[in-house]
């Protein structure tokens, strides 16, 4: 198990180095996001500016127009809710080079409360033109979401998580923005996971292998711009699919990828993650597992997806 | 130490030292381009030519005097900037522009029509000179912070100009923006507040109070001047004293009067967001063709 956020921290004060372009700006929660670790590498391109996010993300606009690569780091529910006005207008209709990059996605942030945790940030940013919205499944995809959000030229949004998890990818792996990665291969069932649901499909992926049954699993780790090809092949080649995310199912990617397979290939569906409520206080497993968001809920959606197609056969 | 505060009765204002000349020619151009405006917000009735009227001197000031900008280049990487916050006084803006060779004058009758580069409210990247997007009110202060840390990180000598509505001051991001221009000590950031004294349901001081509105910049650690914001010799000498202080980044709350220039509209709250009709097109062109004659030398 590993912080996302300390592969977070990492990976900026190393883009600092190689890119002395690159500034940050936060809000009062830089040591929690880590990105203080570039203030103390790079104190003058660095501002800490306080509990004003929609300051904080319209600097980061200005910094950007003059020609800077700003990341603008803070929570998810600050950088994505509380802004979503500021990021439309300043960030994506500018086309600005701005990367907003959160931590405390999700019902993981547990203890905090419903308050702080947003299932609901992908659904906000993705409705929103030029944006590219990523979620890193592990530490060392975190890290490489840094670097490919630098490298390219527009708005980005990034979310990770606040709990450890488990390190799926190595650093090796290829991560390229746009591309949803094959981690598992199946024919008989495809399982598109995001952020730390990733780790929970590969482990209902080897559950089903012990009942026989072949499952796909997809690391969805573009939300947008969605890799149509890839889920569209998954949808033909294994003719089911279960979507796993830590977020809402009423705009997440399960309605994304729901979209593009209907205007191409419909097969049977089913959505795990957060059903239209807030969440509580809890820690993070407690809470996955009373909002249902386990292996065992991933497992069981993927049996109820194969009687559906079994019946309509 | 800083110089002081101008007074804040609008007595005793400081002046700059500029030629009769000058000063015509300022002066005509501030009428074209309330022509312009009142032009094309009645050719697309709609629009907001008060606020666009109120800041007209101003911007003329900036544009044909200060801002160190090239129309044949308007992405420059060391032209000044110049923001405008409240977005919805974009026509003072294009006039300007277009006026300044940026785009071609017929252009502005495009204004809020479709297929245009002239946008009901700013957008950039499509019209040639525009710096900033604007329409949600209270951004354009934060984005002019992150212009004016980008100049200094670079050790660039331009300089940020935003003009803020004083409507704007009810937005709370007007004020984190100030808290942290004052922080960051931004000497390059000039912030004028059109402080017309109407907002779009009715007079400032009815819809949120705003006042003491100078003691609050004060108290946000900015310098602080208050000018006739229809005055070029104050407009000017207070860019002059802003260019001149260190340490702080200058407010200019400049007195102003909404809908300035043609007598039926000043100072109603209807022109904030209403366009002139066929009949008041006429009277309000004669008017300023009038003030426009009546400008020596």
């Amino acid at each position: 198990m590993e912080s996302q956020r300390t592969y977070f921290g990492r990976a900026l004060v190393e883009l600092g180095r190689r890119n002395p372009n690159v500034v940050v700006v936060g809000a009062d929660t830089t040591e929690s996001l880590k990105s203080i670790e570039f203030g103390k590498a790079f104190a003058d391109r660095f501002f800490q500016l306080g509990i004003a996010e929609p300051n904080m993300i319209s600097v980061a606009a200005g910094l950007a127009a003059a020609g800077k690569i700003p990341f603008a780091t803070t929570y998810s529910v600050f950088g994505s809710a509380h802004t979503y006005n500021i990021i439309r207008q300043n960030v994506a209709y500018t086309n600005l080079n701005v990367k907003v990059f959160c931590s405390h996605a999700g019902l993981t942030v547990g203890p905090d409360g419903a308050t702080h945790q947003i299932n609901e940030d992908l659904g906000l940013m993705r409705g929103i033109p030029r944006m590219t919205v990523l979620v890193p499944a592990d530490g060392p995809e975190t890290g490489k979401c840094v670097a490919a959000a630098a490298a390219m030229k527009g708005p980005v949004y990034c979310r990770f998580s606040r709990t450890n998890v488990p390190t799926i990818t190595s650093m090796e792996d290829e991560f390229v923005i746009g591309k949803a990665r094959v981690l598992r291969d199946g024919s008989d069932i495809a399982l598109i996971g995001c952020g730390l649901m990733v780790a929970r499909c590969l482990e209902a992926a080897e559950a089903l292998k012990r009942a026989g049954i072949k499952a796909r699993v997809i690391n969805l780790s573009t939300v947008k711009p969605l890799d149509v090809a890839t889920i569209d092949r998954a949808a033909r080649e294994t003719g089911g699919i279960v979507t796993a995310e830590e977020h809402t199912v009423v705009h997440g990617i399960g309605g994304a990828i729901a979209t593009a397979i209907a205007a191409n290939h419909p097969v049977p569906m089913a959505y795990v993650g957060v059903q239209d409520v807030f969440g509580e206080s809890g820690e993070a497993d407690e809470l996955l597992r009373k909002y249902g968001l386990t292996t065992e809920n991933i497992v069981d959606a993927a049996h109820g997806v194969m009687k559906r197609r079994a019946r309509s056969e | 130490m800083s110089p002081p505060s101008q007074a804040r009765d609008g007595a005793g204002q400081a002046t700059v030292d500029v030629s009769e000349e000058l000063i015509a020619t300022l002066k005509k151009k501030a009428v074209t381009l309330r022509k312009h405006i009142i032009r094309m917000t009645h050719n697309a009735q709609s629009g907001h030519p008060g606020g666009s009227m109120s800041a007209a001197d101003i911007v003329t000031a900036l544009y044909f005097h200060v801002l160190r900008v090239d129309p044949k280049n308007p992405t420059w990487p060391d032209r000044d900037r110049f923001v405008l916050s409240k977005g919805h006084a974009c026509p003072v803006w294009y006039a300007a522009l277009a006026e300044r060779g940026f785009f071609p004058v017929d252009e502005l009758l495009t204004f809020r029509k479709l297929n245009s580069r002239l946008q009901g409210h700013p957008e950039l990247g499509t019209t040639p000179g525009v710096e900033n997007a604007a329409g949600a009110e209270g951004q354009g202060l934060s984005f002019s912070v992150g212009l004016a840390l980008a100049a200094r990180m670079d050790h660039k000598p331009w300089r940020v100009y935003c003009i803020l509505g004083d409507g704007e001051q009810d937005v709370g991001q007007t004020w984190e923006a100030a808290m942290a221009s004052s922080k960051y000590g931004l000497d390059n950031l000039t912030a004028f507040i059109d402080r017309n004294g109407i907002q779009q349901e009715g007079r400032t001081e009815d819809i949120m109070p705003l006042e003491p509105l100078a003691e609050k910049w004060e108290a946000f650690n900015w310098h602080v001047l208050t000018i006739d914001g229809h005055d070029f010799r104050q407009i000017l000498a207070a860019i002059e004293e802003a260019h001149r202080t260190r340490g702080r980044p200058t407010a200019v709350i400049s007195r102003t009067v909404k809908g300035k220039g043609v007598s039926f509209m000043e100072n109603k709250i209807k022109y904030h967001g209403a366009a002139t009709s066929d009949e008041e097109l006429k009277l309000a062109l004669a008017e300023l063709e009038a003030q426009e004659a009546s400008i020596w030398p």
